[in-house]
């Protein structure tokens, strides 16, 4: 070993034990919990081991649900949420007068706590005794039927929840598209110009490869946060999420490990290495996509 | 196609509204650029080069004044109905594409009648490419070439739709110095080729006065004087344009007309033909003077420079405008390095007045 390669060991050393201790450890702890059937959390036994934590989780309709609940956000959420902020931020970036308004005004949700912006959406849905909730006042004055948001069909509820999940994550990515939009060569954008390149062309061949590592940034930790999801649905649907046919994936690990039928750390570990496996899938997906779409510099 | 701009001005909003609320980059320009000719635009930064470039090819609009190619007025017309190619100083190459589909941008873009197939694409970019000799690099990106490489494609991209005029804005400025020299002799052979009428921005008097037919001098968005360039140098119209043209620059001295005498100080150095007693300004070209041990004008000697062919005599005059004064003489005439003073006799010819407020040119003629 050379000298040097010696030196950058030593310096890399303090940051390869802190996440060996805090990351590295409980990723192969949680591992071997998944792998020991009948783990008694008392006695600290189990019975051996297997597979078995795997097929009952696979099993359990209440993760079948999760998993259906956390697909329909992601593939929902993910795409329309990047472009919704792509819109917004090209918008912002023509109207260069108010631009830093708006951008604080984006920014808001963004700073704002999720269990109070929870709040929020549940007087914009809810039904009380005392009131329908704005959405559905709207609702009614369009003509339409009031709809239980909160405790009402599936698909109420999935919508509440996509709707929530797209704004709360829009002001993230409309700042960073803003910016990656600005830092755009404009002399680019003058030569299309004397080029004659209409503005739809001008956006899907220079805009467009010119910020796609962004987007691409933005779609990966999107999918990543969107698949993590979990206290933006106990913001709006309460603790109680099986009952509520809303769970998560993370919300059943949450469940299986804290609450009121928990108290099984090898069924959590498992869920939780079946989520680790399906986020890694899609992420080696988007990079192999990437790598193919993105211009890199 | 001839470019004739009728009384051009561009105002640029400004915040400062002590300023007037305005930034005039452009001031009333009149001038024709004739068919086929090279024109050098220049001027020190900040003097509107880049917006009078913008106006001709149609990316600023002007606040007034018109501008013709040939007989039609296209000054409503937008860039890509003028028949403009332009290259600009950081190239704006698009960095995610090849040579190839950079050259043929502009051509994809063409609609209705004028659109090309695939194959004629291919024969005017490969025509293209081969102007400016890079058609080994076709399926390179930006990033993988030298400045001058992508100089190239810049034009390549420029020339690809057979524009009617090509205009570059500093296209010289990110290369070294070599590469410089190379690359403007490059542009002339282009152009002379393809005899495109070519605007070239550069505020480098050197590259202007080497490749253009014609320069064009501006100050502060006004015109100055515009001719081919060794007229504009031995003949320019006032003090900017004698100082902005030359290296050496010009020796500028405060001088007097006393008695048709051209004083420096107390030395009369020229005998002129102006009758009326009067302070000038004057300016003697580092190749106007003379070694000559009796000479009339005398000044402090610093020290010589040899430069291979020339040598440079520094000295300083208390009556300089600048800090020293710069001779150029033949290399073989003898100078005593260790005297304190050198005496010169000075070239009639490259001796030149302005007027002492209004700075312009005062013509006279030398009575020996
Ligand atoms: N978009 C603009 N808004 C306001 N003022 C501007 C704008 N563009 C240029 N100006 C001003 O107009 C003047 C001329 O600018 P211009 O870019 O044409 O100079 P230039 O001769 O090209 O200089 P350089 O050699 O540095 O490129 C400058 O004073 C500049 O500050
Ligand atoms: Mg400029």
């Amino acid at each position: 070993m050379s000298e040097n390669n010696r030196k950058a060991w030593l310096y890399l050393l303090p940051a390869i034990l802190f996440l060996g201790v805090f990351m590295v450890y409980p990723l192969l702890d949680v591992l071997v919990y998944s792998l020991e059937e009948g783990y008694n959390f008392a006695s600290q036994t189990y019975r051996g081991v297997g597979l078995f934590n795997f097929s009952y989780v696979l099993h359990d309709p209440y993760f079948m649900q999760a998993v259906k609940n956390t697909f329909i956000l992601v593939i929902f959420t993910v795409p329309v949420s990047t472009g919704l902020a792509l819109l917004i931020a090209l918008g912002l970036n023509s109207i260069p007068r108010l631009k830093d308004f708006f951008q604080t005004v984006f920014f808001l949700p963004y700073v704002t706590n999720t269990l109070a912006v929870g709040l929020v959406f549940m007087i914009l849905f809810k039904k009380t005794p005392y009131s329908d909730g704005f959405v559905n006042l709207l609702i009614e004055m369009l003509g339409g039927q009031p709809v239980d948001f909160i405790e009402g069909p599936y698909w109420a509820k999935m919508t509440v929840m996509s709707f929530y999940t797209i704004w709360i994550v829009l002001p993230f990515k409309i700042l960073i598209l803003t910016s990656a939009l600005a830092s755009v060569d404009q002399n680019l954008y003058k030569a299309a110009k004397v080029d004659g390149t209409s503005p739809f062309r001008i956006f899907r061949k220079i805009t467009l490869p010119m910020i796609s590592p962004m987007i691409f940034y933005l779609v990966i930790t999107g999918f990543i946060g969107a698949f993590k999801a979990y206290s933006d649905v106990v913001a709006i649907f309460g603790t109680n999420l099986n009952a509520a046919g809303m769970n998560t994936i993370v919300g059943y690990v949450y469940d299986m490990l804290y609450g009121d039928s928990g108290g099984y750390p090898s069924y959590a570990s498992a869920a939780a290495l079946i989520l680790f496996a399906i986020v890694l899938t899609i992420t080696c997906i988007n990079l192999l996509v990437s790598r193919k779409k993105v211009y890199h510099a | 196609m001839k470019i004739s701009l009728e009384h051009l001005t561009k105002k640029f909003p400004n915040r400062n509204r002590k300023e007037g609320g305005f930034v005039t980059a452009v001031n009333d320009f009149d001038f024709v650029i004739p068919d086929g000719k090279l024109v050098g635009l220049l001027g020190p930064s900040g003097c509107g080069k880049s917006t009078m470039l913008n106006m001709i090819c149609g990316l600023e609009k002007p606040t007034s004044g018109r501008i013709y190619f040939g007989e039609d007025d296209v000054t409503d017309l937008p860039p890509e109905n003028r028949g403009v190619g332009m290259v600009f100083q950081s190239y704006a190459l698009y960095p995610h594409l090849t040579v190839r589909q950079n050259i043929m941008f502009p051509l994809e873009n063409l609609k209705g009648k004028d659109k090309l197939t695939k194959a004629e694409m291919e024969e005017k970019v490969l025509e293209a490419a081969r102007l400016v000799q890079i058609e080994r690099l076709m399926e390179r990106r930006p990033s993988e070439m030298s400045g001058g490489q992508q100089q190239r494609v810049a034009i390549a991209r420029a020339l690809v739709k057979k524009p009617k005029v090509l205009l570059l804005d500093e296209p010289l400025s990110n290369l070294d110095a070599r590469l410089r020299l190379q690359t403007r002799e490059e542009i002339r052979r282009i152009q002379r080729e393809t005899q495109i009428t070519t605007v070239f921005v550069t505020h480098d008097q050197e590259e202007a006065m080497s490749i253009s037919d014609m320069i064009v001098v501006m100050e502060a968005g006004v015109l100055q004087q515009i001719g081919k360039p060794q007229e504009v140098y031995d003949d320019p119209v006032n003090l900017f344009v004698a100082k902005f043209l030359g290296t050496p620059a010009i020796n500028v001295f405060e001088g007097e007309i006393r008695n048709g005498m051209l004083c420096i100080g107390d030395e009369a150095v020229l005998k002129t033909n102006l009758r009326e007693d009067r302070r000038v300004w004057t300016g003697i070209r580092p190749e106007g003077f003379i070694l000559q041990e009796d000479g009339p004008f005398s000044c402090e000697m610093i020290r010589m420079e040899v430069m291979g062919r020339d040598t440079s005599v520094v000295c300083r005059h208390p009556l300089c405008e600048a800090e020293t004064v710069r001779a150029i003489v033949p290399t073989e005439s003898k100078v005593d390095d260790d005297a304190e003073r050198v005496r010169f006799a000075l070239k009639p010819f490259k001796v030149e007045l302005f007027d002492w407020d209004t700075r312009k040119r005062i013509r006279f003629e030398t009575e020996e």
